[in-house]
């Protein structure tokens, strides 16, 4: 079987690799956004926790 | 054994442990999905009838267990918070969704795209394929329910009673093929019968689903934490668990 073959899927090429292709889109997305999700998070939270440590924030009290 | 599990209940107990767990999963994802996908796309035969275009049923048979399976694991701990008042269950739960949502798109689009050359069209409303939608819809309900009530607990309760109602649809989806005269085939797979397939392709969707459910395992334990850092991010031990980890 050839490289060209294997990308012609018999003719189901479309089919085939619009599946794979659009799930692998999909978990690169997901997992690109809960990267971006805790290092938003992280940032956002040491900025809190460091105010907090001289004095500055009302995040300790709660 | 004396394994003590409401330890693991607790979400400060459970942030660090959910982090030594994400590497293995991960790698034990990527190991099985390379795997299954050699097994699919090179090692198993081409099929009689439908040429190459069936190596689908690698991505699709595996999505659609993982959508039903993560319904049914998202409602049960929906349904634990409701009932033991445990907050880990309520963030398992809505870390569940996202996860449970991309696979029952994947099945929907990875069935569009078999359906077209199979069948001659991307959807048809056959029982199997609405059911399927539905799920999608119950998933998003309970996505856009947490989303829309800002009081937390509330939040959890409705969103719990939406996610346990929902899950007589998952018999509806199984069962769907047997019920009603469908264009969608029976199952391919059962454990009363023999299965109709070859073994190879067999080990294929095997393999493929423990490639899933890795993932969803390492991508759920991400996501999880985030949700326990969003919510206790005003107690103590959430600073020092970020004071003692790498940023």
């Amino acid at each position: 079987m050839s490289i060209r073959e294997f990308f012609e899927m018999g003719g189901y090429a479309v089919y085939v690799w619009g599946s794979y292709g659009v799930t692998a889109v999909i978990m690169a997305a997901e997992i690109m956004a809960l990267w971006r999700r805790r290092r938003t998070l992280l940032h956002r939270l040491g900025r809190i926790t460091r105010k907090s440590a001289i004095g500055m924030g009302n995040e300790t009290q709660a | 054994m004396a394994i003590n599990w409401y330890k693991y209940a607790s979400p400060a107990t459970f942030y660090p442990f959910a982090a030594r767990l994400i590497p293995w999963f991960s790698a034990a994802a990527a190991v099985c999905v390379v795997i299954g996908l050699y097994i699919g796309l090179f090692v198993a035969p081409t099929d009689f009838q439908q040429g190459e275009g069936y190596r689908i049923i690698f991505l699709h048979v595996p999505a659609s267990w993982m959508s039903m399976f993560i319904y049914l694991v998202m409602a049960m701990y929906a349904g634990l918070g409701m009932v033991l008042r445990t907050r880990l269950s309520g963030y398992m739960a809505r870390a569940l969704a996202p996860t449970g949502a991309l696979f029952t798109f994947i099945a929907l689009w990875s069935g569009a795209f078999w359906g077209k050359p199979m069948w001659g069209a991307w959807w048809v409303w056959d029982a199997r394929l609405t059911s399927e939608l539905i799920l999608l819809f119950l998933y998003l309900g309970f996505i856009a329910l947490n989303a829309a009530i800002d009081d937390y607990r509330r939040a959890a309760r409705a969103g719990g009673l939406l996610a346990l109602v929902g899950v007589v649809n998952l018999p509806i989806i199984y069962f769907s093929v047997q019920w009603w005269n469908t264009l969608h085939q029976g199952a391919s797979i059962s454990l009363t019968r023999a299965p109709t397939m070859a073994a190879t392709m067999l080990i294929g969707i095997v393999i493929m689903t423990l490639g899933f459910w890795f993932y969803t395992a390492a991508v759920v334990l991400a996501r999880v934490r985030c949700e326990i850092l969003e919510r206790e991010r005003h107690s103590e031990w959430v600073a020092e668990a970020l004071a003692r980890e790498p940023r």
